[in-house]
C-alpha cells in the first residue's frame, strides 16, 4: 500500500500546485524514485506545466453512464422522473416526450430500477480524460481533466485515484480548491493532508473552513504557510491557539513568483525555499514510519 | 438590471479583491458572493445579516439497524460505494460518499433505509456600506454547492429587481465544474480576472471555452500584469483573437494585500493610487455603455 498525501487549501491560488510539484521533486530526487504525483484538480489541472520533459504514456477517456429512454417502449408513467433526485429526467406524457439531461445526471441508476417497462438503457457519455506521463521508464505523473461543460468532476477524481499505482511508496494528490465534494473525494483515501495557506484574512478564513472539514473527516493534517512575509500574522496566532502543526513556511519571493509564472518552479530554487521542502519531506518520512 | 459574474478559472488571481473594489465604485448595485465553498467577500464588505435562510442540501441515507437484516443488496446496488459493513457488525452509510440518490432507500426489501436532507447550509441577505449583499455558509464537505449557488443567485436577482438596481455583481468560484457552471448560466456578462502565469493562462483558456459555450459576452482583466510581461502580451493577443475586450491591466502591488488586511477595498485604502485609478477606469468601461442605453 502506498502512503497517500493530499495537498489542499480551501482558498484557490495559495500555492497547492507549487507545494505539490516541489514536494514531489524533492521526494523523487532525495528520497525515493517510487513516487507518483496525481493532479486531482481536474477542473484546472496545472501540474504538467512544470514538467516540460514529461511524455505521454497512456491516455484514456472517462465515461459516465447516462440513461437513454426508448420512447417506443416508454409508457410515460413518470416513475423515473419521480425517482431521479437530480432533476435530470423530463417526461411530458401529453406529447409523448421523454428525455435525459446528461449534464444533470449523476449516474446513480435509480431510474433503471424505476422503469418496469425496460424502456431505459445506459449509454456511455464522455466527461473527461485521464493521462499518464513519464519522465523516465515508469509513469510518475497522472492527470485527470474534466471536459469543458461537464459538472462531473468528482467521478473523474474517483477514476483518476483508481488509476494510480498502489505499488508506489508514496502518492501525492494535488487537490482542487474549495471544501465540497471534489475535495472530499480527493482527501477520502489520504493518510495525511497538507493544508497550504497564505497569511491574509482570506487565506485564514478559508483555512478555518478546511480545518473543520479535516476534523469532520477525521484526517491527520498539518499546515504550510506560503507567501510568508506578505499580509499579517493572524494565521500564526490561529495555529497556536488550535495547536495545529506548522510544517513549513515558504517565504514570498517576487523573483521566484516570476519563475513560477514561466513554469520554472524546479530550477534555481532559492536555498531558503529548498530547505523548507527538505524539512517537509523529512517530516513526512518520520510520520510515515510512525504511522 | 444587468447581472455580471466575476470568474477566473485559476484560484487566487484576485477576483474578490477586484469585486470589493468594484463594489465601492458601484451605485445602485446588489452584490452576491457565490463562491460558496470558500467565500471571502464578506471579510471586506462586513455584512450585517438581516435575513437568514436554510438551504436544504442533498439527502443522506440512514440505515435503521433494528430493521436491517444485513442482506447487502444495497451495498451491491450503490454506485458510490457509500455503504459498508461495520467492524462491530451491521451496515452503515458514509455520509461523505453518499450522493443522496435514494436508490438504496427505494430498493431495500425491508424498508430499513430512510434519508434526510442535510441542514448544514444557510444563505443570508445582509446590509453593507455599499448596498445589499447575499451570501452563504456551506457545511463542510457538502454535495450540492452548485445548487446553493443557484439559490443564492435566484434570490439576489429578486432583491435586485425589488430595489430596481442597475447591477447584480456576483463574486464567483474558481474552476470550470458544477459551481462555475451554476454561477454563469443566464448571466449578462462575465468578467474574467486572470494573471500572467502559465497556469493562469491555461486555466483562463478553459474558462473562456466554457463561457463561449454559453454565448455570454466576456471582459478580461489581467491582474499582477508585471509578474511576467511576456505572458501578459500573449494573453492580450489571445483576447483580441477571441474578441474579448480587455478592461485593463493591474500591476502587482502589496497594497492590494494590505487593503485586505485592513478590511478595506483598494479604492477605500488607497483612493489616489495608480491601481485605484485603473480599477475606476475598468468599472466605467463596464457601466458606461449600459448607462448610455438608458
Amino acid at each position: 500500500m502506498s502512503y497517500k498525501i493530499a495537498i489542499c487549501s480551501g482558498k484557490g491560488g495559495t500555492g497547492k500546485t507549487t507545494v505539490a510539484v516541489n514536494l514531489f521533486s524533492t521526494i523523487q530526487t532525495k528520497w525515493t524514485k517510487n513516487v507518483q504525483l496525481v493532479d486531482c484538480d481536474v477542473e484546472e489541472p496545472n501540474d504538467l506545466l512544470f514538467f516540460k520533459d514529461a511524455k505521454i504514456i497512456n491516455r484514456s477517456i472517462v465515461n459516465q453512464s447516462v440513461p437513454v429512454i426508448d420512447e417506443s417502449q416508454c409508457t410515460f408513467c413518470r416513475k423515473c422522473e419521480e425517482y431521479c433526485e437530480f432533476n435530470a429526467i423530463s417526461i411530458i406524457p401529453s406529447v409523448k416526450y421523454a428525455s435525459v439531461d446528461p449534464n444533470m445526471c449523476h449516474s446513480c441508476g435509480a431510474c433503471l430500477h424505476a422503469c418496469k417497462f425496460g424502456a431505459i438503457q445506459e449509454h456511455q457519455h464522455p466527461i473527461g480524460e485521464l493521462t499518464n506521463y513519464s519522465r523516465g521508464n515508469q509513469t510518475d505523473i497522472l492527470e485527470g481533466s474534466l471536459k469543458i461543460g461537464s459538472p462531473m468532476q468528482t467521478k473523474i477524481i474517483k477514476d483518476l485515484k483508481a488509476n494510480a499505482s498502489e505499488e508506489s511508496d508514496i502518492l501525492i494528490y494535488d487537490a482542487p480548491p474549495g471544501t465540497s465534494c471534489p475535495v472530499v473525494e480527493t482527501v477520502s483515501a489520504a493518510d495525511f493532508v497538507i493544508l497550504v495557506t497564505e497569511p491574509t484574512p482570506f487565506g485564514l478564513y478559508d483555512l478555518r473552513l478546511t480545518v473543520n472539514l479535516m476534523k469532520e473527516m477525521q484526517k491527520d493534517f498539518g499546515i504550510v504557510v506560503n507567501k510568508a512575509g506578505l499580509g499579517d500574522r493572524e494565521v500564526y496566532a490561529y495555529l497556536k491557539e488550535e495547536e495545529i502543526e506548522l510544517l513549513a513556511e515558504i517565504p514570498f519571493n517576487r523573483e521566484y513568483a516570476g519563475q513560477y509564472a514561466q513554469g520554472k518552479l524546479l530550477s534555481d530554487i532559492p536555498p531558503l525555499i529548498e530547505q523548507e521542502y527538505m524539512k517537509l519531506a523529512i517530516y513526512l518520512k518520520n510520520r510515515m514510519n510512525h504511522d | 438590471m444587468i447581472e455580471i459574474t466575476i470568474l477566473s478559472g485559476k484560484g487566487g488571481t484576485g477576483k474578490t479583491g477586484i469585486t470589493a473594489a468594484f463594489a465601492s465604485l458601484a451605485n445602485n448595485t446588489v452584490f452576491a458572493d457565490i463562491d460558496v465553498d470558500a467565500p471571502d467577500l464578506h471579510l471586506i464588505l462586513e455584512p450585517e445579516i438581516k435575513e437568514e435562510n436554510q438551504f436544504l442540501g442533498a439527502r443522506i441515507a440512514k440505515i435503521d439497524t433494528q430493521i436491517c437484516t444485513n442482506c447487502g443488496f444495497c451495498i451491491k446496488e450503490c454506485r458510490f460505494d457509500a455503504i459498508h459493513y461495520r467492524t462491530e457488525g451491521g451496515l452503515e452509510v458514509n455520509p461523505f460518499e453518499c450522493e443522496g440518490c435514494r436508490l438504496c432507500e427505494r430498493i431495500c426489501p425491508f424498508k430499513a433505509i430512510s434519508s434526510e436532507h442535510s441542514t448544514n447550509n444557510h444563505w443570508f441577505v445582509s446590509d453593507t456600506r455599499f448596498g445589499t449583499m447575499l451570501h452563504a455558509k456551506m457545511g463542510p464537505g457538502e454535495e450540492n454547492s452548485g445548487k446553493l449557488v443557484t439559490t443564492v443567485r435566484k434570490n439576489a436577482k429578486e432583491k435586485a429587481r425589488e430595489q430596481n438596481a442597475d447591477f447584480l455583481l456576483n463574486d464567483g468560484p474558481p474552476g470550470v465544474g458544477c459551481s462555475a457552471i451554476a454561477s454563469l448560466t443566464g448571466v449578462d456578462k462575465v468578467i474574467l480576472v486572470t494573471e500572467p502565469s502559465k497556469s493562469g493562462f491555461h486555466d483562463a483558456v478553459r474558462l473562456i471555452e466554457l463561457v463561449q459555450k454559453f454565448e455570454i459576452p466576456l471582459y478580461a482583466v489581467i491582474n499582477k500584469c508585471d509578474i511576467n510581461s511576456e505572458i501578459t502580451k500573449q494573453m492580450e493577443y489571445f483576447f483580441i483573437t477571441q474578441g474579448i475586450q480587455l478592461l485593463g491591466k493591474i500591476p502587482f502591488n502589496e497594497d492590494m494585500v494590505n487593503a485586505i488586511v485592513n478590511r478595506k477595498s483598494i479604492i477605500e485604502y488607497k483612493p489616489d493610487s495608480e491601481i485605484a485609478e485603473k480599477i475606476k477606469e475598468m468599472w466605467n468601461k463596464v457601466t458606461e455603455p449600459i448607462k448610455e442605453l438608458k
